[in-house]
């Protein structure tokens, strides 16, 4: 699956960072990212996602400028970005993990100060009012719950209506209300013509939000595509299954589920008494199981049929240990 | 035209806009800092007057006060500029601000050059409020005094902002925080700002010459005492300046 660029506000090419001994722990040269390249388009959401320690913010920072990369190419807006200038970052949005505000800061001034820095940024008001910042206008920074902060972080990156727009973890500590409203806006502001790239490592905000989705693992891409392409991956040896489904069911522990079941399906049991089953199923596997339980007498406590989630795919792809 | 859409090549304000517009915002955020208005402003005003009512400075000069306002101008300098500039940008690394504004058209070039200005603003308020202060206490000024002066005031203090950010940018903002205070204390006790290298002791003498705050105390003396300019003390004073500011920019971590 190679993506054949349209109108790209970013492309990145085999991009290389090592982290210097100074900087971590062991005190050797640790290579963080080896080999990502992504293109985000105008008009689009593009994500990365990963696990932590994927590589993604590295990836994003070095797009901003704000990490000097080790090798590769990045093209932001046809510019290079380690050497960009003022013109480059008044065209560019970032909105960074760690908010970056400082905690003294009250919202309104902090973003009249911001505003300022443009020619022609977002009326104030305007922005302040959809993001709800309003009702904590004159609040320190410090006092502000995860969720406002997050708004006015956002608030922050778009205050000199970028036509790039940067969202580390967008919906970090965010409550289902903001959540939404973030997300409307979010798409508002793609329809308007806004290329978004956003990291994060929740598959649900991608498998919302996301027109392409770009899997990172170990600092190199391991998967891209539409949510839908990466949702059709099959776990197994069917590449061309388009209804693949996770069954959940509990039952007494240590069953051979899979002897009675028609080949070509995955089957685990993730903690004793608990079964998975992926793959293409069909009402055949389900009249199997139902034969089977009535012939033994068993039946199940819970049972659940589920298309499969970006969530399966990705861990399928980048493995169910924690690192 | 929908806000909601981007603007198709946004212009940064200029140049002169951006930096202004920092120097005023981190002014108004020093100043509205209660511990960074008692470091810049209460505590020079006390050693003012500790200074006129105690004998320390006898026999140095016209009057006490007369001696003592350069050196206490001195220590305005190492205030805001080397402390309270030095803790602030530590927290503000420690937050991600730093970060943050180095990706708007600000920059990291616009940043530094705000953080100056800002130092320069608070300076002139606390030339303003000592001078007064003194001047009711019976400060007489020699008037050839104030051009030397005040360039070797600004001097002194972008040789202590490039100390401040150096420090600021290479060790985490407590240690900052502990370090620019008690080197606060240490020199401005100690190191020939407020009580003249004379009046310490001569093994540290030699020493208090080559420091930052004894060659600033000497110069500001020199000028407002007897309205010349000291050039070897000028001179350590611009190395300190550009040996602290190649430093800060080679070691300076953004994050």
């Amino acid at each position: 699956m190679v993506r054949s660029p349209k109108s790209p506000v970013l492309s990145i090419n085999g991009l290389i960072k090592d982290v210097g001994p100074l900087s971590n722990l062991d005190g050797k040269m640790l290579r963080v990212v080896s080999g990502v390249s992504l293109i985000a388009e105008r008009g689009e959401v593009t994500a990365l996602l990963g696990a932590n320690g994927a590589g993604k913010t590295t990836t994003l920072e070095c797009a901003q400028g704000l990490q000097k990369r080790s090798g590769g190419s990045i093209s932001l807006l046809g510019q290079d970005p380690a050497a960009a200038g003022s013109g480059l970052r008044a065209r560019v949005g970032v909105m960074l993990q760690d908010g970056g505000l400082p905690p003294s800061a009250r919202p309104l001034p902090l973003l009249r100060h911001i505003a300022g820095l443009y020619a022609d940024p977002w009326p104030l008001e305007d922005l302040v009012g959809r993001l709800g910042i309003d009702t904590f206008s004159r609040t320190s920074v410090r006092r502000l719950s995860g969720g406002q902060k997050q708004r006015l972080a956002l608030a922050a990156a778009l205050i000199g209506r970028p036509e790039v727009l940067f969202l580390d973890e967008p919906s970090a500590g965010l409550d289902p209300q903001s959540r939404q409203l973030v997300f409307d806006l979010i798409a508002e502001l793609r329809d308007g013509g806004m290329g978004i790239i956003l990291t994060t490592h929740l598959m649900d905000d991608a498998q919302r939000l996301a027109d392409y989705v770009y899997i990172i693992d170990g600092g190199r891409n391991v998967a891209e595509g539409t949510v839908q392409e990466l949702l059709q991956r099959s776990p197994v040896a069917d590449p061309g299954a388009e209804h693949v489904r996770t069954l959940v069911f509990e039952a007494p522990a240590g069953l051979d589920v899979a002897a009675v079941l028609p080949a070509g399906v995955d089957v685990s049991e993730a903690r004793a008494g608990s079964y998975t089953v992926t793959g293409t199923l069909t009402p055949r596997h389900l009249a199997a199981l139902a034969q089977w339980w009535e012939a033994k007498g068993i039946m199940p406590a819970s049972m659940s049929l589920q298309a499969r989630s970006l969530e399966d795919v990705f861990l399928d792809i980048s493995g169910k240990d924690i690192r | 035209m929908s806000a909601a859409a981007p603007q198709e090549h946004q212009q940064p304000a200029p140049l002169l806009r951006r930096v202004l517009l920092q120097g005023k915002y981190e002014a108004l955020t020093m100043l509205r800092n209660g511990e960074q208005l008692i470091l810049a402003v209460v505590l020079p005003l006390l050693a003012l007057v500790g200074l006129t009512v105690t004998p320390f400075l006898d026999g140095m000069g016209s009057s006490r006060v007369n001696v003592a306002v350069p050196g206490i101008l001195a220590l305005c300098a190492m205030s805001t500029a080397f402390t309270g500039q030095g803790i602030a940008t530590g927290f503000d690394r420690r937050y991600g601000v730093l970060r943050f504004l180095s990706t708007t058209p600000l920059g990291r070039g616009g940043l530094i050059a705000g953080k100056v200005l800002s130092v320069l603003a608070v300076l002139c308020l606390q030339v303003v409020v000592v001078g007064l202060v003194a001047l009711a206490l019976g400060w007489q000024p020699t008037a050839a005094g104030w051009l030397p002066g005040l360039g070797l005031l600004a001097l002194g203090a972008a040789a202590f902002t490039s100390l401040g950010l150096l420090v600021a940018g290479t060790v985490r903002p407590e240690a900052t925080l502990a370090i620019t205070n008690l080197l606060w204390i240490l020199l401005g006790a100690m190191g020939g700002i407020v009580i003249p290298a004379e009046r310490l002791p001569a093994a540290a003498q030699a020493v208090i010459h080559f420091l930052p705050s004894g060659a600033l105390g000497e110069s500001m003396r020199a000028a407002f005492l007897g309205g010349a300019v000291n050039g070897g003390a000028a001179l350590i004073l611009l190395l300190w300046t550009v040996i602290a500011g190649a430093a800060a920019i080679r070691w300076f971590k953004w994050n």
